[in-house]
């Protein structure tokens, strides 16, 4: 790891302030530290924002839940009201890397990424999560720009995440057996206004299975996706997992997630 | 007390060091004045070496040098050997490759020591690092094993890149057999190339004080005696008699850290040269590099069977991956290690092994847990599964029909096996694993939709290597004898130096209570010393399932020198003769009297041998004073140990997810010192096993990248992909040494691959390679599916 300035901040202002091209903002670390020690990625200022309070919290309304950016996954996955409201966000939660992953690794960390094998994307984009800013509100179909991008701009701090509540929803991940992160991860959502698929580990970015959407917004079953065909052609390819082999993880997730729907 | 130590489920006593964060490995150690190094590697699989300039980078803040291939030219490092010396089939040596510590013309896998940047801090090391500008003219990559010997010769000399072609067995008989053979089974395998991945990666730090010209390498070595040597006597760096090699807490070996490595000459010879400390931790990516790999065959068998199910012959072509250089044991493992145990523990009267071993441009292969006998399980457990299949005969009838039942028993091929009852232990094992509930638990299975099946391995693997006559013989470059010695402190505890090394297998339990049961002295008076080449006597270390077979025995013996002197003396102070004296619980009783004297006071007497108290000169005329024997054991026999482990899977038909539902071993280790230790040699071993049956796949591209260069790639068994392991044991005592003991260390590693792998292939109906992948599964599941269609 190459020598940086360490900050840490205690509010979004002082945060955003630090900011400079040359700046990263550091929340739970697991994947900005180890591209740090690989010399992946150096800064010249690590601005860590784990102790600012806007960060921090979860709200539920009538409509949505509200997680605060440096929430940690073993928060969201052992919260009550969250459970209370989408349970399928604490089951994603409680599946992310290990445990000692899930007391580090934040939300906003993870989505600020945007790696195209993370869990939560999936549920910002089956959930139409709205993200909230330093500086903006931005909708979670337009927030995931590409592979490891995102419509952030340089300074812009992820502030809250805000999920819409959903009829019922339910989140299967297949894991890659060696890094554990998803070879396939299938968030289906059943919101009133139809059902949302949000496809994770696929493609080189996390996507909407059209296909399965349409089909469950006829049937919402297990059988309703017995003769779906997923297009493989940009399917991801590698030593885990063919393009074939995904495509028909994407079918046998979305069934079982179908079936825990709740 | 003391007789019920052996046997005795004794809490291990270096665990409060570890558990408690208190070992002390080779990192953990800071040395004043130290310097930091770091490894320039190539990120070719084969180039030639056109310049290395370090001009840009010898300026770098903190530099302190920068050591390339030319320094050791000009210093005349000699290069890494292969000690073990294989002979052609047509009489010719074995051919090897130089291979300097670091390379001066060519590199030969990605991951290969170009230079070493030597800095005030690690970071400075790093920055310098990227400022070396090395030319490369990048050459056509050899990569795997099958075509290696079609491929392009990487080395000059070195014909179709054939180290050596070897064979075993009589060839004529072996044909005999399949030429009168009612069937003949064949069956091609691969057998995949794995990662060793000790938690604690390879480290090193250099010390030479120029004074006394004392140089001191500690390193994270199984053997730290024979690293002193080699590194000594082979690579130059500096006399043995001071040169002192110290292995401390080393985490896990499982045969990565046998060898001296590339940098430990390295960290050795910079050390020395620039008069201060250097120190080195490998980081893990590097460790996936450039730690030696296990396994990586490709084989083809036949087996020829009567149509009553008698095995009448095996024929066996191996080739094995050397992968770039021949590394420390490599050539013994593919063939010595491995070609004996073809026939497992099956009465097969003729059989025939030709191994090929062939060098390509990946990371150097050697001894890995199991070291060619998991090889060789695999391959004899696979086919006499595919015989039974094929004959339609019950696996479990068709193995039992081939056991070997009268001991001692002359194989065909070389070892002579002195004990062991291999129905008692498969018929324990089919009980255990309720092998005639299967069926029931199958259609459970079934009406679940999922597949379930059931797979046997009935094993014998040779441990406790090895005669050293014997092995010289046969090529090895040293003895495998082993040492210890029993040293009494004046007040009557025990300090017990053994020539092994303990890197996990808890040494410093068992051997206390051998110790502890020979003469009687509670365990919390018996330290055990290992690991220094400063302590102890020269030991030849820890590996291939021998330090309690041959270093226990060493111990013991040293223990019978001890009991014997201390009889003389206790004679003398008792006014007897040594052979009126009996040994027993600690204390030297006069036969039929109650006349004694315990083991504390005899050890008391002879470190003060004067008049003191009522004692008056308690040594004998011609007993030297004080309290201590050495002994070095040579065993008269490799040791046996067998098995019968038994897997049931289940498979998601969906998703080709298997999962190990059941595994049910029972081992004959001969007699067992600490079964608790056993249980966890025996669980982590089926770790690996079942990890290499299902998931570890060391993957190189066509260029020889290694694509599973870490975790992220690189699939390793969890806790979670294990069910409970149900372990039991039969004993039938070794004879070949005096403890009755096998070796523990590598079984589950040797025995599980095919249990595993028969599980899988009952299940699914159809053949498969390690690991059995989900996407392995589902694929042959699918095609299984298209082709009935077809049929259909």
């Amino acid at each position: 790891m190459k020598s940086f300035n360490y900050h840490s901040a205690s509010t979004v202002a002082e945060a955003t302030g630090l900011a400079s091209k040359a700046s990263a903002y550091l929340s739970g670390g697991m994947t900005m530290i180890p591209s740090m020690k690989m010399r992946l990625a150096s800064y010249k200022d690590v601005i860590d924002v784990k102790k600012i309070k806007q960060l921090h919290g979860i709200k539920v309304s009538s409509k949505s839940v509200t997680i605060g950016a440096a929430t940690k996954h073993a928060e969201v996955a052992q919260s009550k009201e969250i459970k209370k409201a989408i349970p399928a966000l604490c089951t994603l939660a409680g599946k992310i890397g290990d445990a000692q992953v899930r007391n580090c690794g934040t939300l906003g960390g993870s989505i600020a990424n945007n790696d195209p094998t993370a869990c939560y994307p999936s549920a910002c984009l089956a959930l139409n999560a709205i993200i909230h800013t330093s500086e903006r509100k931005i909708e979670a179909a337009k927030f995931f720009t590409g592979m490891f991008e995102t419509a952030l701009k340089k300074g812009e701090l992820i502030v809250a995440v805000e999920f819409s509540i959903p009829e019922k929803s339910y989140y299967v991940k297949f894991p890659n057996p060696a890094s554990r992160y998803a070879m396939v991860g299938v968030f289906v959502a059943k919101h009133k206004a139809g059902v949302q698929v949000a496809v994770t580990g696929a493609k080189a970015g996390i996507y909407r299975e059209k296909a399965i959407e349409q089909a469950l917004d006829k049937n919402f079953s297990e059988k309703a996706l017995d003769n779906i065909i997923i297009d493989s052609s940009d399917l991801n390819s590698d030593i885990h997992a063919s393009a074939d082999y995904r495509a028909s993880l994407i079918i046998s997730s979305a069934k079982q997630a179908v079936a825990h729907c709740k | 007390m003391a007789s019920s130590m052996i046997g005795s489920r004794v809490e291990r006593t270096e665990d409060k060091k570890f558990i408690t964060g208190k070992g002390r490995y080779t990192a953990d150690i800071t040395l004043h004045g130290q310097t930091y190094a770091f490894f320039i590697r190539s990120p070719h699989a084969r180039a030639k070496i056109k310049k290395v300039d370090i001009s840009k980078a010898l300026a770098a803040p903190g530099v302190v040098t920068i050591l390339t291939g030319q320094d050791i030219i000009k210093d005349k490092i000699g290069g890494l050997i292969a000690g073990w010396k294989i002979v052609s089939k047509d009489g010719t040596d074995m051919k090897l490759p130089a291979h300097p510590p670091l390379a001066h013309d060519q590199v030969n896998y990605v991951g290969d020591h170009v230079a070493v940047v030597i800095a005030e801090s690690l970071e400075e090391a790093r920055n310098a690092a990227e400022l070396v500008n090395v030319d490369y003219k990048v050459l056509t990559a050899v990569v795997n094993t099958a075509s290696a010997m079609t491929s392009e010769a990487i080395y000059e000399g070195i014909d179709k890149n054939l180290c050596f072609d070897w064979e075993l067995g009589d060839k004529a008989k072996t044909e005999e057999a399949f030429a009168k053979a009612d069937r003949i089974v064949h069956l091609k395998l691969n057998n995949n190339r794995l990662v060793p991945n000790a938690m604690e990666p390879r480290a090193s730090i250099g010390e030479y004080n120029s004074s006394t010209d004392d140089l001191t390498l500690y390193t994270t070595s199984q053997n730290p005696h024979l690293t002193r040597l080699v590194i000594s006597a082979f690579n130059g760096v500096h006399p043995e008699h001071k040169f002192r090699v110290v292995a401390p807490d080393v985490g896990g070996g499982f045969g990565s850290k046998i060898y001296p490595y590339a940098e430990d000459v390295v960290i050795a010879y910079a050390a020395k040269k620039i008069g201060r400390p250097v120190k080195w931790v490998c980081e893990r990516t590097d460790s996936f590099l450039s730690d030696c790999h296990g396994r990586d065959h490709v084989t083809e068998a036949e087996l020829a069977v009567r149509k009553d199910g008698i095995v009448t012959g095996l024929r066996v072509n191996t080739i094995a991956n050397l992968g770039g250089y021949g590394s420390l044991f490599a050539t013994v493992t593919p063939t010595y290690l491995y070609a004996p145990l073809i026939v497992g523990l099956y009465n097969i009267p003729a059989a025939y092994c030709n191994v090929k071993a062939v060098f390509t441009n990946t990371a150097p292969v050697d001894a890995y847990r199991g070291a060619g006998r998991p090889e060789a399980t695999y391959l004899i457990e696979r086919i006499m599964d595919q015989a039974a299949n094929e004959m339609g005969m019950d696996r479990a009838e068709f193995r039992k029909k081939n056991f070997i039942t009268a001991f001692p028993h002359q194989q065909c091929l070389v070892h002579n096996i002195d004990s062991g009852d291999y129905h008692a232990h498969f018929n324990k094992a089919l009980e255990l694993a309720d092998y005639k509930g299967f069926e029931k638990r199958k259609a459970d299975s079934a009406a679940k939709g999922k597949l379930r099946g059931i797979g046997f391995s009935t094993y014998i693997e040779a441990c406790g290597i090895a005669p050293s006559s014997v092995v010289m013989s046969i090529g090895a470059g040293v003895g495998l004898w082993e040492s210890a010695e029993v040293r009494f402190n004046a007040t009557g505890n025990i300090s017990v130096f053994t020539g092994a090394h303990s890197h996990g297998q808890g040494h410093a339990t068992t051997f206390a209570q051998i110790v502890a049961d020979k003469l009687g002295v509670p365990m919390a008076n018996i330290d055990l010393v290992h690991g220094d080449t400063d302590k102890g006597p020269f030991g030849m270390g820890t590996y291939g399932s021998r330090s309690l077979a041959v270093g226990g025995s060493a111990i013991s013996k040293a223990c019978d020198k001890i009991i014997d002197k201390g009889k003389r003396v206790a004679a003398h102070m008792l006014e007897s003769t040594p052979e009126q004296i009996d040994f027993k619980d600690g204390e030297f009783i006069v036969r039929n009297s109650n006349k004694k004297k315990t083991i504390g006071e005899i050890a008391f007497a002879c470190y003060l041998p004067g008049t003191y108290g009522e004692v008056k000169s308690p040594l004998p005329a011609g007993v030297e004073p004080g309290l201590k024997e050495t002994a070095f054991y040579d065993p008269i026999n490799f040791s046996f140990p067998s098995g019968s482990h038994v897997c049931e899977v289940e498979i998601d038909q969906d998703t080709g997810v298997t999962k190990v539902v059941k595994y049910s071993c029972v081992d004959d280790f001969g007699t067992l010192i600490n079964p608790m230790i056993v249980e966890g040699q025996v669980h982590g071993g089926l770790a690996q096993g079942i990890g290499q049956a299902l998931y570890e796949n060391a993957y190189y591209d066509e260029t020889g990248q290694l694509v599973t260069a870490s975790y992220m790639d690189y699939a390793m068994p969890r806790a979670d992909h294990f069910p409970e392991f149900k372990i039991e044991y039969t004993c039938t005592p070794a004879t070949s040494n005096p403890l009755g003991v096998k070796g523990c260390g590598e079984a589950g590693a040797i025995a599980s691959p095919p249990a595993v792998m028969n599980a899988v292939i009952d299940a699914i109906g159809t053949d498969i390679s390690m690991p059995a992948t989900s996407e392995k599964v589902w694929q042959a599941l699918r095609t299984k599916v298209k082709s009935a269609k077809k049929a259909a």
